[in-house]
């Protein structure tokens, strides 16, 4: 049997991809004129086994397009020295199509520059586009929570304590909703299931990173989740004590750690060749792009080695769940850990409700607070 | 007076110099300009056979680093903005540097300076720009002033190291700023990014016309000249210098060497406020993390190779901002690590600082001594 | 993996600090051996930073070329010695300033890691073993917390060692004449120059292998957010250590403890005020500095010689 469920599906989308833009365009005409120069900004390291890591892969299949050329740089910090790299891209470069890949460079910083270049198309990783901003802008975003949601049901079938631990950058709607997401996977296997959160305060700080999971371990947690830049030394000093560990961005499957289960990853890639495809054919495009798991752009990584058939069948079923629609992670009754009611019986939210986006609690067994 | 003067000297000793060593003045002079260029000559060689070492084409990294930095009137653009906030926190060296102190804690004065006027940014919401704006310029200077002046009254009358306190007030401005910016002072809506609410946009304050650095470049600029007249022209500039030669002959001359020290680090704490207050107000628009750009240390550097005169800290600041212009080049060209250029900064500085060992000893002061 | 809590009780806390204080603290104490000695000698080295750096990314690729992370361990030590070297160098010419020459040596060093150090930030390097020193006992929470790094136990024996060496071996004296009186030094006929490059090279390799015990046991990665300031942290943590050696130790797992408390707090549910908590050891510091400092005489106990100690 496939060992994923994601990683077959992204291949297909990622033919389906090819083969549609062969289909509009012709290869020839592909071929034609100059290749177009696109460029990508991270704000880390690009082989980070995390957040930049899921957008250089992302990058290299569009840099394989035939009529791509692709710059990047990498370590681009979140200041005016991003606007200086995108127009250094545009001007010394002549880059025509710009992916500035980190959160924090979006306002100001993309749309100053993208007011200064109409010709040029920015498209940010973020979700942040709002009516009467610059229409060369477009904005993306994948809800990666609902594959958290997925290590959540795989986790529980694997734990025996039933408590679970989130080491997470900082208090974050994002970032909230993935501890959320997790535990009430978690909670549909084991309704006991308890989580708790420790935030490092900032996206790359290795000590405190492994900090937090050995004093996770000390609190009897046995399987610690991550919301990080970069989860490798999480899941390395999980494996270390233990422990089983869950990624997420990237797959930390080739770190060959023993209790490394599953990680929870964006695609980026369709959504990138979307906005690179209207933006050759100068044709309007959607400025906000957000999906998850029914669009594809969500999904989970190959199981770890510890992982028992009857859990990879259940985050399978899990899965299909979620991309179907027949699963609501949000239902009621639901309350948030301070006792009150959040959704009330009968009711249940879809991803692309407001509601989902502004969830800035926590759920009910969830010890921290969401902020610091 | 002139090449004839020198010719027609009958003195046989003299006969051999050219006109321009004629005094040890002039050779002193020679020296000021000639070394900075040879050292840089040495660090480019250096730089080079790291560059041929690891692989690279010397030649043409540095026909890429040019290109970066200076090549275009983009890339001048470039250089200019990153050189702004150099040349404003190096004064918080440079001032305090002529009583012989080394402070190099600018970085906490630009964020607490930079944290109040995004304050004051909106408090002060709704009155005019020009209103506004002063009374943001003003408040960040001040709050820069007693920052680093704090560091000169525990100097002066408790004796506390200013090197070693000055870093410690930045660790704790930068945790005090963290809190507040991600606590107390966070705007809801910044959900993903936390900062403060943004400022008037009307106090915006905006770029240099038809080019697109902004004001930070003209007060920069402008404060350097004003500085370097302060300390050669002014007494306020002697009674400095007195302190920094003999602290003991100017206390037995009345110089009041407390207030002395207080005030040159204020002023010099006052200018790094104010580069807080440009970051804020000209790119940012509120306070959030991405005004921790780590411009201390390096601004340390700048002052130090610039000899501590304020004059010849613009140079040096441009010098540095074109090494950091043209790091995103030479990344996207040759394929080399975003480090690169800190490599090459690294190596200017070092042996920028080495030459310092140079001056007096140079063939034009021998020359010029064998004239005595 | 049964919940530990219920059978060690509140022995957890202090357990789980004392060893976080341990694992964190590590490097701190390498890094400050190393200013410590250094400093003795009359001069500062601030580029340790970049020293840890560079060890770390030198160690970590060693250990994965070769195979051997004690090798790994020997070659980020003999990188910091250079690196020392270099400092000394640099500061034994005329009209150099030795702060200025730390922060451009600092950032030479970073550089050159972050350069070499990109393709090692993907593969997985051998780790130092650890010494099981919670054998004793069945209890997983114990075990794992008691597992020590040999390194540590290295650095604690280090720490009265040197402290010995200071007071009672001729080299001891020689340094620390050098240090309190570099005129007394060279009247004495003592190198100046020498002892100073020489103490400086040795706090560089021992700031090596902090770097590597990052990279090699604790937290055990290479990537370039590894350091978060420890190495100019332990430039100040020398001077709350107030030049001796053994309060080094303590002050690296005060330290250590003090940065590893934030997400132990945290598990037993108090998360406020975090950026503060961290903020408590600089703080401790200058205060330190305010109560130990007069306007005579600044910083008791430090070497007279120390750039950090010039009065008017």
């Amino acid at each position: 049997m496939t060992k994923s469920l994601a990683l077959t599906r992204r291949q297909f989308i990622q033919s389906a991809f090819a083969s549609a833009i062969v289909a509009r365009y012709g290869i020839g005409a592909l071929h034609a004129e100059e290749p177009i120069t696109v460029g990508f900004l991270y704000v880390g390291a690009k082989d980070d086994y995390g957040y930049n890591q899921s957008h250089a892969e992302s990058a290299k299949i569009i840099g394989e397009l035939p009529y791509v050329r692709l710059i990047e740089e990498e370590r681009v910090p979140e200041t005016v020295e991003v606007q200086k790299s995108m127009q250094s891209m545009i001007e010394l470069d002549g880059a025509k199509v710009l992916f500035p890949t980190s959160y924090g460079y979006y306002d100001p910083h993309v749309l100053a520059v993208a007011e200064q270049y109409p010709d040029v198309t920015f498209f940010h990783c973020g979700g942040l586009y709002e009516e009467g901003q610059p229409a060369n802008v477009g904005t993306y975003w994948a809800t990666v929570d609902q594959a958290q949601y997925v290590s959540g049901v795989t986790a529980a079938h694997m734990t025996k304590t039933g408590k679970f631990g989130m080491v997470s950058a900082v208090p974050i709607p994002d970032i909230l909703r993935a501890v959320n997401s997790f535990l009430l996977g978690a909670r549909t296997v084991r309704p006991d299931a308890t989580m708790q959160i420790i935030y490092t305060g900032d996206w790359n700080v290795p000590v405190k990173e492994a900090e937090a999971v050995n004093s996770l371990a000390d609190q009897g947690i046995d399987v610690v989740g991550c919301e990080v830049d970069s989860p490798k030394v999480i899941v390395e000093t999980a494996d270390k004590r233990g422990l089983y560990s869950c990624g997420v961005y990237a797959s930390q499957a080739g770190l060959g750690a023993e209790g490394f289960l599953v990680s929870a990853i964006p695609t980026w890639a369709p959504i990138c060749q979307y906005f690179l495809d209207k933006s050759i054919a100068k044709e309007p495009f959607e400025h906000t792009i957000i999906g998850g798991m029914a669009e594809g752009y969500v999904g989970n990584s190959e199981f770890g080695p510890a992982v028992s058939d009857e859990a990879k069948a259940a985050a399978m079923a899990a899965a299909e769940g979620l991309k179907s629609g027949t699963t609501k992670i949000y239902q009621g009754p639901l309350k948030d850990n301070e006792g009150n009611v959040r959704i009330a019986d009968g009711e249940s939210y879809s991803y692309g409700d407001p509601f989902i986006d502004g969830i800035d609690w926590l759920v009910e067994g969830v010890t921290g607070s969401s902020s610091i | 007076m002139d090449a004839f003067g020198a010719r027609t000297d009958g003195l046989a000793g003299r006969r051999r110099r050219p006109f321009l060593i004629r005094s040890a003045a002039n050779a002193a002079l020679a020296e000021a300009i000639l070394i900075p260029i040879a050292a840089v000559g040495v660090a480019f060689v250096l730089f080079g056979l790291f560059l041929a070492v690891v692989g690279s084409p010397p030649l043409e990294v540095f026909s890429s680093i040019y290109r970066g930095a200076f090549g275009t009137w983009f890339s001048w653009q470039n250089t200019l903005v990153r050189a702004a906030p150099l040349m404003l926190v190096a004064l918080c060296t440079t001032i305090p540097a002529q009583l012989g102190l080394v402070v190099i804690g600018g970085d906490g004065a630009v964020l607490l300076g930079g944290l109040m006027a995004a304050l004051c940014g909106l408090v002060l919401a709704g009155a005019p720009a020009a209103v506004g704006l002063a009374v943001m310029a003003a408040c960040a200077a001040v709050v820069g002033a007693g920052w680093i002046g704090l560091v000169g009254a525990l100097r002066h009358y408790r004796g506390v190291n200013e090197t070693i306190s000055s870093l410690l007030f930045t660790y704790l401005a930068v945790s005090v700023f963290r809190h507040l910016v991600q606590g107390p002072l966070r705007d809801p809506e910044t959900q993903n990014y936390p900062g403060t609410y943004p400022i008037d946009p009307a106090f915006a304050i905006g770029e240099i016309p038809s080019t697109n650095i902004h004001w930070g470049l003209a007060a920069g600029i402008v404060a350097c000249i004003a500085i370097w007249i302060v300390i050669k022209r002014t007494p306020f500039g002697q009674a400095m210098r007195v302190v920094g030669g003999n602290p003991r002959a100017a206390r037995i001359a009345g110089l009041p060497v407390g207030l002395l020290t207080v005030a040159a680090c204020a002023l010099g704490g006052a200018f790094a406020g104010l580069a807080g207050f440009f970051e804020v107000s000209a790119v940012i628009g509120r306070a959030n993390s991405a005004l921790y750009a780590h411009y201390g240390l390096s601004a340390v550097l700048v002052s130090f190779v610039a000899r501590h005169n304020a004059a010849a800290v613009i140079p040096a600041a441009i010098a540095v901002g074109g090494i950091r212009a043209a790091g995103g080049l030479v990344q996207r060209a040759h394929g080399l690590p975003d480090a690169t250029v800190m490599v090459f900064e690294g190596i200017v500085f070092l042996v920028v600082l080495w030459s310092a060992s140079w001056y007096g000893r140079t063939p034009l002061s021998r020359m010029a001594a064998d004239g005595k | 993996m049964e919940s530990s809590l219920t059978e060690l009780g509140w022995l957890t806390v202090p357990l789980a600090v004392l060893s976080g204080a341990i694992r964190v603290g590590t490097p701190f104490l390498f890094v400050s051996l190393g200013e410590c000695l250094t400093e003795r000698s009359g001069r500062i080295n601030i580029s340790l930073e970049g020293t840890l750096v560079m060890g770390a990314m030198t160690g970590y690729g060693t250990a994965y070329l070769t195979g051997s992370p004690w090798l790994g361990v020997l070659a980020a030590a003999c990188a910091g010695a250079l690196l020392g070297g270099m400092h000394s160098l640099l500061c034994s010419r005329p009209g150099v300033d030795h702060i200025a020459a730390g922060i451009a040596l600092m950032l030479f060093a970073t550089g050159i890691a972050f350069f070499f150090g990109k393709p090692l930030i993907q593969p997985r390097a051998p780790q130092l073993p650890d010494l099981p020193l919670g054998f004793w006992s069945d209890l997983n929470v114990v075990q794992a917390n008691l597992r020590i790094n040999p390194l540590f136990v290295i650095g604690v024996l280090v720490a009265p060692v040197m402290w010995w060496a200071f007071n009672n071996t001729r080299w001891g004296l020689y340094l620390r004449t050098v240090g309190d009186s570099a005129e007394a030094a060279r009247a004495l006929g003592l190198g100046v120059n020498g002892t100073r490059a020489m103490a400086t090279m040795i706090g560089g390799f021992f700031a090596g292998i902090g770097g590597a015990f990052l990279s090699l046991s604790y937290p055990g990665i290479w990537n370039e957010g590894l350091s978060s300031g420890q190495g100019l942290m332990a430039v100040v943590l020398v001077i709350f250590a107030r030049w001796h050696p053994v309060r080094c130790l303590w002050a690296a797992l005060l330290f250590g403890g003090a940065s590893a408390l934030a997400p132990a707090l945290q598990s037993v549910g108090i998360s406020s005020g975090y950026h503060l908590i961290t903020a408590a050891p600089y703080l401790l510091t200058l205060i330190l500095m305010i109560v130990t400092s007069s306007p005579e005489r600044s910083l008791r106990g430090a070497p007279a010689e120390l750039a950090l100690n010039r009065t008017d």
